[in-house]
């Protein structure tokens, strides 16, 4: 088995707010990520795929076109957009880091190449925060 | 050119290449703030906005991960032997900068934005003029921002 990762990154605002709750209690638990007019950030994204190199090309996948499948898919949606507003896949989710790098993976996964799957996806929020999911519960 | 620190011509050949050199060192302090901002100029129309500035037009805001480095330069003092204590200007740049910008909008939580538009060049001269009354006038000072890993600004120049 060869593990194969394309890198992307896109630069979105969002906030933390949970609107079941008081502006109290979101502050409390969320605070300064919890501002009304949002925040940003520069997402890196490191999506990883798995399977056996094809014998003719010595390719796992051609990383240009995952890379295409990854901006059409992801990164176009995401890039310079407020996640909690623009992004039809966050709707009604709470905009965290957790919960965007399972939502980028379902939205990946109808759309890769026979013969490849993912393996896992790392999500850095900044340099020294980031998630990490493998699929599955 | 290695030095061979036993042979006193070396050390003296040395001590001829330092003596004319400046005493000046530069000191660094990196910080951060993440911010959401939109790049939009309210005296054109949004076709304007769009055609000039793309995707950083968009009405919604985006944001980044800002990582600022200020730096200092001066002599070092002949008691410390600290340009400048690090940690001041840490706190220094947390106080008079992080503070204000850090997990704000850009454009509709600042006063510094409110008729600027939040460019990272526009930015690091703000940062720049924020920082200055608090760094003593003997000191140089210069700040670089990183708007991301790939663009970043610089002032003064």
């Amino acid at each position: 088995m060869v593990y194969l990762t394309r890198a992307e990154h896109f630069n979105a605002a969002h906030k933390l707010y949970n609107p079941s709750w008081t502006k109290e209690k979101n502050d409390e638990v969320f605070g300064k990520c919890a501002n009304d007019n949002w925040h940003g950030h520069n997402y890196e994204l490191f999506v990883t795929v798995k399977g056996e190199p094809d014998p003719d090309t010595g390719f796992l996948v051609d990383a240009k076109k995952l890379s295409i499948i990854i901006n059409e898919h992801v990164v176009d949606k995401l890039d310079h957009r407020n996640l909690n507003l623009d992004v039809d896949f966050m709707q009604g989710k709470m905009c965290s880091s957790e919960n965007l790098v399972i939502e980028i993976w379902n939205q990946l996964q109808p759309h890769l190449p026979h013969g490849i799957q993912l393996h896992h996806i790392k999500l850095y929020e900044t340099p020294r925060i980031y998630v990490e999911y493998f699929g599955g519960k | 050119m290695r030095y061979d620190w036993s042979s006193s011509a070396d050390r003296g050949d040395l001590n001829f290449v330092t003596k004319n050199m400046s005493k000046k060192v530069s000191v660094f302090r990196k910080e951060h703030f993440n911010a959401a901002h939109r790049l939009y100029n309210d005296a054109w129309d949004y076709g304007k906005n769009e055609k000039v500035f793309g995707k950083c037009a968009l009405p919604n805001y985006h944001g980044h991960n800002y990582e600022m480095e200020v730096k200092v330069t001066g002599e070092p003092d002949k008691e410390t032997g600290y340009v400048i204590d690090l940690k001041l200007l840490s706190d220094i740049i947390r106080r008079e900068v992080v503070q204000k910008f850090d997990h704000k909008n850009l454009n509709l939580d600042t006063e510094e934005f409110k008729n600027l538009n939040p460019t990272a060049e526009n930015i690091v001269v703000v940062i720049y003029k924020l920082l200055r009354p608090y760094i003593d006038s003997k000191f140089d000072l210069q700040v670089r921002l990183y708007e991301t890993p790939r663009n970043f600004v610089e002032y003064p120049v």
